[in-house]
């Protein structure tokens, strides 16, 4: 494992932020990170930068503790916008570069490579202050990515996108990992996360509360939705062994069911009533896993 | 290593490519220039409305109008008279419209005494009359010693000047002439460094805080530590600092050498200033407690600049610091006058005050070495424990977010730095 977090606990006086957090990161891998606000999710990408010390627990790197002399292999983007409004861009990713181990030389070319792949290489000189709220996020992309690092720690890298723009950083950063950088990143877009990631952890209030691939995450979320449509009258099927819940229409229902079994049993009785013009079993979007999860306790 | 310097570079070289930095610096180069050939600039402008320099006398003897001339020079003072049959009113006009500048109106009713009146438009020549005044006196002496028929030798023992010789006992072991010429020094230095310390701690506290609020110290502060990138950034803006003192003081130089218009202006300057043998050991104690001064103020002001987390939130914060600089000036400039007393020798020994206070002792007195250099010892004391307190509150405070302005925040950062 590449990026290992050993039973992390952070507290900051009686407040515990992070709460034995463990996570196991492969190289090469894409590892979504979610949790609502405050959950302490930008506390743990400050303690993997070293930024601040667990109060309990390890957080290693490829065996090893995190310092500044392994910080060059490391690319972070911050949530909010982290640049000097008045200095220009390139002179400002010269600087970030310089402070990320590179040479004067290779940051100039890498930077005008990345400006070129984001479609805005006429940004070169220009103050970052001047740039619209998205187009400064690419800058910070391009910050956090420029040194070709091995670990990459992106918190919220959509926010503030258009749809388009989603769609260039999302290669980017496919393309990084691609040449095998690990990534980490934070993100409320469960779509995005779904699309990416195929490692993931939900985190509330300091807890993990799921944790695994995503295609385990789905299995063991034990839920499922049963869609039907029929002309008939369909309620007589909520009396149906193993149906947590129905909602109905006015052309059918859909059934949550925690297993296939219960869902054929649906079928074989909607068919009863009448014909059935629609059926599907659908497996759990992340967004209603994280809203079961993390939305259950608000409730 | 090579963080530190990336830092330095950036943050002399970002000031010192901004256009306040250029345009400060071109003004104040500027201003010296011109201070330095003023007189130039003023004869230069004067040169067309030439008025007649002779003084108009209303007189009943003429006989000693020349005397007078004769005596003024005798005095070292250069002035013309004219006889005039004008009237008083007609001359009184005449000063009201600007065509002369002043008159004089003398009279020697009984031949051994002197009335006169001086009348001048406003009273800003107050050197000349009081030169006329002393003129005529000695006149009316010398005619009354004429009157009484004492013989020459009489009368030069009555003028024979008393021995009269000004010394002085104190600690400064300097003659009255050279206390004011090191007291003009030690002022304008003291300024200097008055000046430079406020400026740029000011400078460091809203640079940290500029980045903090940019949050660009998220990003600096994960690949330099948070301490390197304090003192980085506090070395490279004191060197800024340094270099734009070195130029005030190198154009300074230049400008009242190269004034050769007013060579003999420039030369009475120097001699006056006491830069003809320009005292060493001040210019170097000047440099010196620059230097610790700075570094004092520069890293309580980092310190607190890491404490805000918007750029407007710096001056309330920065303003007890400003204080203590303030009457850390305060001391000095009174002790311009007394550098002996004892509020300025105590004081002088309080790192936020020895910059200014202790550098005016040393440049006007002759102090035994170990004053100093325990000023000094204290003072780079207080930079290390400052330093290492800084560090820690700027460990934290970089990334504390939120409304803090109050100096209860340094708690918050100290815990949040350890953590």
């Amino acid at each position: 494992m590449a990026l290992e977090l050993n039973h992390v606990t952070k507290k900051f006086g009686e407040f515990t932020a992070v709460d034995n957090l463990s996570l196991a990161i492969g190289e090469g891998t894409m590892y979504g990170f979610l949790g609502a606000n405050g959950a302490g999710k930008t506390t743990t990408f400050r303690m993997i930068l070293g930024l601040l010390n667990p109060t309990e627990g390890r957080i290693t790197w490829k065996g090893k503790p995190i310092d500044y002399g392994t910080s060059h292999k490391i690319g972070y983007l911050p949530e909010e916008r982290g640049l000097y409004p008045k200095m220009k861009v390139e002179e400002q990713l010269i600087f970030l570069g310089k402070l990320r181990g590179m040479h004067r030389l290779d940051a100039k070319a890498a930077i005008r490579e990345w400006l070129d792949r984001f479609e805005v290489p006429h940004y070169l000189n220009k103050k970052v202050e001047e740039l619209s709220k998205g187009n400064q996020q690419k800058i910070q992309v391009i910050a956090a990515l420029m040194h070709k690092p091995e670990l990459v720690i992106l918190d919220e890298p959509f926010s503030g996108l258009d749809p388009v723009n989603v769609e260039i950083l999302k290669s980017a950063v496919k393309n990084v990992r691609d040449q095998g950088a690990t990534i980490v990143f934070s993100s409320h877009r469960m779509d995005h996360v779904e699309e990416l990631c195929e490692q993931l952890s939900i985190v509330h209030k300091g807890q993990q509360i799921v944790e695994g691939s995503l295609r385990d995450v789905k299995r063991s979320f034990g839920r499922q939705n049963v869609s039907i449509r029929s002309d008939h009258d369909l309620t007589r099927l909520q009396s149906v062994p193993g149906v947590r819940n129905a909602s109905y229409a006015l052309n059918g229902a859909v059934f949550q069911v925690t297993d296939d079994e219960t869902a054929h049993k649906l079928l074989q009785e909607a068919l009863k009533a009448g014909p059935v013009r629609h059926f599907s079993i659908e497996e759990p979007s992340l967004q209603d896993i994280f809203i079961a999860k993390v939305g259950n306790e608000h409730a | 290593m090579r963080d530190f310097w990336i830092i330095f570079k950036q943050a002399f070289m970002s000031k010192a490519k901004s256009k306040t930095f250029l345009i400060t610096t071109a003004v104040v180069i500027a201003g010296i220039f011109l201070l330095a050939n003023i007189t130039t600039i003023i004869e230069a402008f004067d040169d067309g409305e030439e008025k007649s320099k002779a003084i108009p006398v209303v007189t009943d003897n003429e006989a000693v109008v020349d005397r007078l001339a004769q005596q003024l020079a005798a005095m070292g003072e250069e002035a013309e008279f004219k006889v005039t049959g004008d009237l008083r009113g007609a001359l009184e006009d005449q000063l009201k419209e600007g065509e002369i500048e002043s008159f004089l109106i003398l009279q020697v009713p009984d031949g051994h005494s002197i009335e006169a009146e001086y009348v001048s438009e406003s009273s800003e020549m107050f050197g000349f009359p009081m030169m006329l005044q002393e003129a005529l006196q000695s006149m009316q002496t010398e005619m009354r010693a004429e009157e009484m028929e004492l013989a020459p030798e009489q009368a030069g023992a009555l003028f024979e000047p008393v021995g009269f010789e000004q010394t002085t006992v104190s600690a400064s072991g300097k003659t009255e002439e050279e206390m004011n010429q090191a007291r003009i020094l030690v002022y304008v230095l003291m300024f200097l460094i008055y000046f430079a310390v406020i400026m740029y701690s000011n400078m460091i506290a809203t640079e940290v805080a500029t980045e903090k609020s940019s949050r660009v110290m998220e990003i600096l502060i994960s690949s330099v530590s948070p301490v390197k990138h304090m003192f980085a950034k506090v070395l490279g803006i004191g060197t800024l600092g340094l270099v734009q003192m070195l130029l005030f003081g190198i154009t300074g130089y230049l400008a009242i050498r190269s004034s050769s218009s007013v060579s003999d202006l420039s030369e009475s300057f120097f001699s006056e200033m006491g830069l003809g043998d320009i005292p060493a050991t001040t210019i170097i104690y000047a440099i010196v407690f620059f230097v610790l001064g700075y570094f004092l103020y520069a890293v309580l002001a980092a310190l607190l600049g890491s404490l805000v987390s918007r750029t407007e939130d710096v001056a309330s914060l920065i303003t007890p610091l400003t204080l203590i600089i303030v009457v850390a000036f305060i001391i000095a400039a009174t002790g311009l006058s007394t550098p002996d007393a004892a509020f300025v020798t105590y004081s002088s020994f309080v790192p936020f005050f020895a910059p200014l206070v202790m550098f005016l002792r040393v440049g006007l007195l002759d102090l035994p070495w170990w004053e100093p250099a325990l000023a000094i010892g204290l003072m780079v004391l207080t930079i290390a424990v400052l330093g290492w307190f800084g560090a820690r509150v700027y460990k934290g405070g970089v990334l504390m977010y939120g409304p803090s302005r109050s100096l209860k925040d340094l708690k918050k950062a100290m815990q949040l730095g350890k953590e």
